[in-house]
């Protein structure tokens, strides 16, 4: 990325500021899906809708811990030529008209292949806040823990209902935010949570401050509106990728409007 | 720290949703494979099921035929089941029971890994799934039908390519959403650590029971064995008893489909790089972005975009080979050992004939090469009629 991005980027908010005095609304949206230029839109929309974080994801052929709405989110991401070097530079274009911290969600493979430290370098210099990566578990992490964290990038720990006894080993060196899976199973829109949340934050509480967001499953706000009640923050992504995949290029305005929707409904 | 490394490759990338699954599997296979009632009791399904040891056929006709270096068969057509994944599976099944599951899943390409998962489930009373690619459930009907008639339901998968990893990504899905009562049954020597090491054991029976075979019947070791690769199970199982034997090389075929020089391949040796997918570190056919490339071959069992993280280390430390062979050589061989043995063979284990008919001449014939035969070729009949502007359909 040139200086000249460097110069103009607004210096962003951290993470752990969006969680300091309110529940924090989180949306997922898939790059270039339909296209670069209104996945910019669709950012900044949402950030001015009340969405506290974005999380970006980079399509990947095979998204594995993806439920049908979102795996079909990157393939027409993808058949639209989205690529990761497009993707810094729309970031980079977003970082110059916003401060909300940005969250990129990818598979180990992209980045892994893109080069560690050419893909966290760029990261640094578009103002990328953090990284998911599903298929990158606690015990693998250590591979690019370091790169990350010297271009000030947060690896977000994943949490699932089936960790039981990983979950305090996770939780404690966990920063930014965790990511709490509500159910298990792929992302997708679920009518019920069934897993005992409150249980697991308890296991969570007990060994960390970093805060904690719940996603996978959560559509309506009525679900926000419980879920806030147990955790730091709702994350919400096959509601919005559906709400894109069906309004296409006209998506912004239902976009904004179901972003504050959910964001009043947390307490 | 990392598990299941091989060189640099391998290890244990897994979803944490999975993570204590894939623990309690990699604990209770440390356990069992230690455990001598848990192996006589796989050596009598081996046996007294499937059919082992499985012969280690002198191919006479062929031999002469070729003029070069004397050729025998591992006959691992003649499992129960008509390939060697069955070796895998029963392992699994049994290690499955033990582990108190009573549900399997499992991915499958040509169908064969599917339809031995499916007896096994059969014998040993599992509920069953199998996820199949569209593509592959089209080109192998036949095979479906055999699932479903072992009482396996078979689950079409529409998503990416239609084949066998796009089979792979679903049944992980499927396991995510259920993994208390559920075993996946991976059939190959890939995935996350400990599925590599796990099914190597299981298929490692092939070579133990033909370098003993072949010592018995030439009081001697091969020159060459060789073995077709798509993830790479029966390769690395003709190939393991020979590892240490450093006299003896090792030789897998990879699908070159139209040519390693076309896009439509499935060579990822040849053609792949370094990544990260399925669980494992190793080389996969792949772009500048790390996105999986869509691979093509005739045989569905071989149209995989990556291969097994022990391949990709004996690649490195050059302790094997890896050669392409395209869809034109293995339809020729695939009509060259029917004719000329009266053995027809999967379409896969044709890739390893088509290069024993190129690597035979140039050796003299006091040498001896070793082909797996992985299974036997009535599924492909129809399909290769068709390849060769027959229209005739199962």
């Amino acid at each position: 990325m040139s200086n000249i991005v460097e110069a103009n980027k607004i210096k962003t908010n951290k993470i752990s500021q969006i969680f300091a005095d309110q529940k924090a609304f989180i949306a997922f949206l898939t790059a270039g899906d339909p296209s670069l230029d209104k996945t910019e839109e669709f950012i900044l929309a949402m950030s001015e809708a009340g969405a506290d974080l974005i999380e970006i994801g980079i399509p990947f052929s095979d998204p594995i811990a993806e439920g049908p709405v979102i795996e079909a989110a990157n393939e027409r991401a993808l058949s639209a030529s989205t690529t990761t070097d497009k993707i810094f530079a729309m970031v980079a274009r977003v970082r110059q008209k916003t401060a909300i911290p940005l969250v990129f969600l990818t598979y180990i493979n992209p980045v892994f292949v893109y080069g560690l430290e050419r893909f966290f370098k760029s990261c640094q210099e578009v103002g990328i806040n953090g990284i998911i990566i599903p298929d990158l578990p606690f015990e693998q992490k250590g591979e690019i823990l370091a790169i990350a964290h010297a271009h000030d990038v947060d690896v977000i720990t994943l949490i699932a209902p089936t960790s039981q006894d990983r979950i305090q080993m996770l939780a404690r060196e966990a920063t930014g935010f965790i990511y709490l899976v509500s159910s298990m199973g792929v992302t997708g829109v679920r009518s019920e949570i069934k897993t005992d949340l409150a249980a697991i934050i308890k296991d969570i509480r007990a060994v960390t401050q970093t805060p904690i967001a719940v996603g996978f499953g959560i559509a309506t706000p009525e679900q926000a509106t419980a879920i806030s009640q147990l955790a730091d923050g709702v994350i919400v992504g096959s509601a919005i990728v559906r709400i894109i995949a069906e309004h296409g290029q006209a998506a912004t305005e239902p976009l904004s409007h179901y972003v504050h929707k959910m964001k009043a409904a947390l307490v | 720290m990392s598990k299941g490394k091989y060189g640099i490759h391998g290890g244990q990338y897994t979803p944490e949703t999975l993570m204590n699954a894939i623990i309690e599997v990699e604990k209770a296979y440390a356990h069992y494979k230690n455990d001598p009632a848990f192996q006589a009791e796989l050596t009598e399904l081996l046996n007294e099921y499937a059919g082992r040891p499985s012969r280690l056929y002198l191919a006479k006709k062929m031999t002469a035929d070729l003029g070069g270096a004397k050729i025998y068969l591992k006959r691992e057509d003649l499992n129960h089941t008509g390939s060697h994944k069955i070796n895998n599976v029963l392992g699994q099944a049994l290690l499955a029971k033990k582990m108190g599951k009573t549900r399997l899943i499992a991915e499958t390409g040509a169908g064969q890994h599917g339809v031995a998962t499916a007896t096994a489930a059969a014998l040993m009373g599992f509920e069953c799934e199998i996820f199949m690619g569209k593509e592959d459930t089209d080109r192998q009907a036949l095979n479906v039908f055999r699932m479903e008639l072992l009482g396996a339901k078979v689950h079409v998968v529409t998503s990416g390519t239609m084949t066998l990893k796009d089979a792979v990504n679903q049944t992980f899905r499927e396991w995510t959403t259920r993994v208390d009562d559920t075993h996946y049954v991976l059939g190959s020597v890939m995935g996350p650590h400990p599925f590599p090491e796990m099914v190597r054991d299981f298929q490692s029976v092939i070579s133990k029971e033909a370098r003993a075979q072949i010592l018995e019947k030439e009081g001697r070791l091969p020159s060459a064995v060789i073995a077709c690769v798509g993830g790479g199970s029966n390769a690395i199982g003709a190939f393991y008893n020979f590892i240490a034997d450093e006299s003896v090389r090792l030789i897998g075929c990879e699908a070159a489909g139209k040519g390693v020089d076309t896009e439509q391949h499935a060579a990822t040796i040849a053609r792949g790089s370094l990544g990260i997918f399925h669980g494992m570190k190793s080389y996969f056919c792949q772009d500048q972005y790390g996105q999986i490339a869509p691979v093509y071959s005739i045989s569905a069992g071989l149209d995989y975009p990556g291969i097994g993280p022990e391949h990709a280390n004996l690649h490195d430390t050059k302790r094997a080979e890896y050669v392409p062979i395209t869809d034109d050589e293995a339809v020729a061989a695939f009509e060259y050992l029917s004719r000329t043995e009266g053995i027809i063979p999967a379409i896969e284990s044709a890739h390893a004939i088509a290069y024993a008919m190129v690597l035979a001449p140039t050796m003299s014939k006091d040498e001896i090469i070793i082909v797996n035969v992985s299974g036997r070729g009535d599924k492909d009949v129809a399909a290769i009629a068709r390849y060769k502007g027959e229209n005739i359909y199962e």
